[in-house]
């Protein structure tokens, strides 16, 4: 997942880095005290990256662990975003002042997993006796954090997918009771809600996650060669074949015509906002991101979450894994290696992973606690009613090579190059041929530089 | 420039003195500088080890990378047009205050605000302020419809980002312009304005000349300031976007740098930047300063 202004989470990654460190500090130095009196805890430190309310959900896992038992101790400190959790985790790493644990966003596993700086999740369990079971995990959460052989090596977390959000009421008044299953059909509905009056059917930004990564998923295109790059360093993107020239040339022409809008922070309302307030009738986000639409709705909204639509023709597969995982960093002494398997182990009890969903939009990772939350009704709650979608879309399929994840190096560079020439499709300086193929003309130059960094080494 | 010369006669003391200070400046500057130059001739992966030498590879593909010219020219209008609306603005402020118009107390007070926000907190407000959709300008695209989008223009987006890096230069402007204008002996305009001179010719042919080697400092300043300290508010404003509109050079070194991992081309382009800034600054000493009277 990416950062700053994006549509997931909505107050992930902004910049309260400073505040959070402070307290952070604050709160160190409070347990400093407080431990010196009595028998010493072992210590451990564990890196965060996300921030506001879900940056104090992690604050409040990690003081679950330590109230839970009375030998470790995970000192805790968010880092103020995903990107710079990595980023701080690479200068501390360089100056051998890294945390046992670090959360790093799916983005950046390519980097880890090339890093030489971690302690593999296998081997780690196995060293220290950890109860994991790692068939427990949903295999498409497996899948996106596991190597081409299928060993995993960082823990998966906080996890989501991708939905449609849709206003039921909207489409009531163009008497529909059913969210769009296909594109052809949503793109009939846009037309009528146009006709009916509503000025913005459609919500969209530039970010990939959705338009590019989730929908070539979920048609089972690829969207770089070589198993989307898990097959090695040498993957190319191809995005500017198959379906999703196509979809970008629908989204310009529904923007054109007035069914579907650009909505981010820059025009003043972010997809998240623009739906919540009723201003748009649909978009496509992060299933975290059902709660804040229930936290921040207007009054009175009515609105329901559906699997992302599939264009005719084709086969619906899974959804990708959005979010991040854990990973153990390497060198750090025996103490703290076992604190921190205890802290794994603890977060991965069902009791824990059934907690997540409450406090926040994410899903369960492991099968056991979903089926445990389906069996008590977590699902049937009105504040919880259609967080099943993104696991039936997750779960959809068993993972194909299009579908597992997407493990291409520098990522983040290649989302934004994609999103920058989206931005020239979408305000009409380039034609939908012209564009992508720069933004793979690019993108390709980047993966060749990220090879060329990395020689020598290879893709587990 | 005179030719004088104060000299100590005891030098270890005066290394002493200045210890720190070189101290300082090697280890935040010298040193990050130097890493800086030997990453842009290696291919640096993100953790560590084995580097390469790669030569001239980095800059040649900074250099033959059309978008890298383009974030050039963006920089250098964004640079210029900042400069010339801060100090512009905050001297017709300082004239007033000076001039002790209503209130001047009051103003002289508050102008100095903008410069103690912090550029993310600038960014954020002008974001909202300047939103199409909902911002107060949006009154603007009622009246005429699709006048005023930064999120969809480059040009607006271009305009967004340079008033409010002006809007915050204005204040540490103001403040110098002030002081510049209240060290002129009152005699002087006094005197010109008893042989007959209005306001505007006094301002032209004695305060503003006076003002010179302020006006000289603030342009180095101002420059210097636009081209390396303004990612701050692309970031929170724009991301750089629309369309790569508003990538300037120095958010381009932040988000191939740190967003991308990708150290040596950072470490490239950050050289690039700064011999540009280096060169700009000398050639504002070589040739202009000979125009500047230090009183």
């Amino acid at each position: 997942m990416r950062v700053a202004g994006q549509t997931r989470p909505a107050n992930e990654g902004h910049p309260m880095a400073r505040n959070r460190l402070s307290i952070a500090a604050l709160a160190l130095a409070a347990t400093i005290g407080a431990a010196q009196a009595q028998t010493p805890r072992v210590k451990f430190e564990y890196w965060y990256g996300l921030t506001g309310q879900l940056g104090e959900v992690m604050a409040e896992h990690c003081k679950r662990f330590n109230e839970s038992q009375p030998k470790f101790e995970a000192v805790c400190v968010g880092q103020g975003g995903y990107d710079r959790a990595e980023q701080n985790t690479i200068a501390a790493f360089r100056a051998r002042q890294h945390p046992t644990i670090v959360q790093i966003y799916d983005a950046g596993t390519v980097n880890f997993m090339l890093s030489q700086a971690t302690y593999n999740a296998v081997q780690f369990a196995k060293d220290f006796k950890m109860k994991i079971d790692w068939n427990d995990y949903f295999p498409g959460i497996r899948s996106y954090y596991a190597t081409s052989k299928g060993e995993m090596w960082s823990f998966p977390y906080n996890s989501s997918s991708a939905v449609m959000y849709w206003n039921r009421a909207e489409w009531a008044k163009i008497g529909r009771t059913t969210p769009p299953a296909t594109w052809e059909q949503f793109e009939r509905d846009m037309r009528a809600l146009k006709a009916a009056g509503h000025s913005c059917a459609y919500a969209f930004d530039f970010d990939t996650w959705q338009s590019m990564e989730q929908l070539s998923a979920i048609h089972n295109q690829p969207v770089a060669t070589l198993g989307n790059g898990y097959e090695g360093l040498g993957a190319e993107l191809v995005i500017n074949q198959g379906l999703f020239p196509r979809h970008v040339a629908n989204l310009k022409t529904w923007q054109d015509e007035g069914l579907a809008r650009v909505q981010t922070a820059q025009t003043g309302k972010t997809i998240v906002q623009a739906f919540a307030d009723g201003t748009c009738a649909s978009m496509l986000s992060s299933i975290a991101n059902h709660g804040v639409v229930g936290d921040t709705g207007r009054p009175g909204l009515e609105w329901d979450v559906a699997m992302i639509p599939v264009y005719e023709g084709f086969s619906r597969h899974n959804s990708l894994v959005g979010g991040a995982s854990l990973w153990v960093m390497a060198n750090k002494s025996k103490e703290e290696y076992e604190a921190a398997a205890a802290f794994l182990d603890f977060v991965l009890t069902p009791a824990e992973v059934k907690w997540m969903p409450n406090v926040t939009g994410y899903i369960p990772i492991t099968v056991p606690a979903f089926n445990q939350m389906r069996d008590e009704g977590f699902y049937a709650q009105p504040k919880f009613k259609g967080r099943e979608v993104a696991m039936q879309s997750l779960t959809f399929t068993p993972p194909t090579k299009n579908t597992s994840g997407i493990r291409l190096g520098n990522f983040t560079s290649i989302r934004s190059e994609v999103r920058s020439e989206l931005e020239a499709i979408m305000n009409g300086q380039k034609t939908v041929e012209v564009g992508l193929n720069d933004a793979v003309a690019r993108s390709n130059h980047i993966l060749r530089r990220f090879e060329q960094t990395f020689r020598g080494r290879t893709l587990p | 420039m005179t030719g004088k010369r104060v000299t100590f006669s005891n030098t270890w003391l005066a290394a002493l003195l200045i210890a720190p200070q070189l101290v300082l400046v090697f280890t935040f500057f010298y040193w990050p500088a130097g890493e800086a130059l030997y990453w842009s001739f290696t291919l640096e992966p993100p953790f560590g080890g084995e580097n390469q030498w790669v030569g001239w590879q980095n800059f040649k593909t900074v250099f033959e990378d059309p978008l890298y010219w383009n974030s050039v020219r963006i920089s250098v209008v964004f640079a210029l047009s900042s400069t010339v609306l801060a100090m512009g603005i905050a001297l017709v402020l300082a004239v007033f205050v000076d001039r002790r118009l209503p209130g001047y107390q009051a103003y002289r007070f508050m102008y100095f605000w903008p410069y103690a926000v912090a550029a993310p907190a600038v960014g954020l407000a002008f974001r909202f302020i300047f939103a199409p959709d909902a911002g107060f300008v949006s009154a603007l695209n009622q009246w005429y419809p699709g006048i005023w989008n930064p999120a969809r223009d480059g040009v607006d987006a271009v305009i967004l980002i340079t008033l409010a890096n002006a809007w915050s230069m204005v204040a540490y402007n103001f403040i110098f312009f002030l002081a510049g204008l209240q060290s002129i002996p009152r005699t002087l305009t006094e005197a010109a304005a008893m042989d007959g001179s209005g306001v505007l010719r006094r301002m032209a042919d004695i305060q503003f000349p006076l003002l010179a080697p302020t006006f000289f400092f603030l342009v180095v300043i101002n420059l210097t300031d636009s081209f390396v300290n303004s990612f701050g508010i692309v970031d929170i404003t724009t991301a750089g976007g629309p369309a790569r509109a508003t990538d300037l050079m120095v958010y381009k070194i932040y988000s191939d740098g740190f967003k991308g991992k990708d150290y040596s081309l950072a470490a490239a382009q950050s050289l690039v930047l700064m011999l540009l800034v280096v060169s700009l600054t000398f050639i504002q000493f070589r040739f202009v300063e000979r125009r500047v009277h230090y009183t």
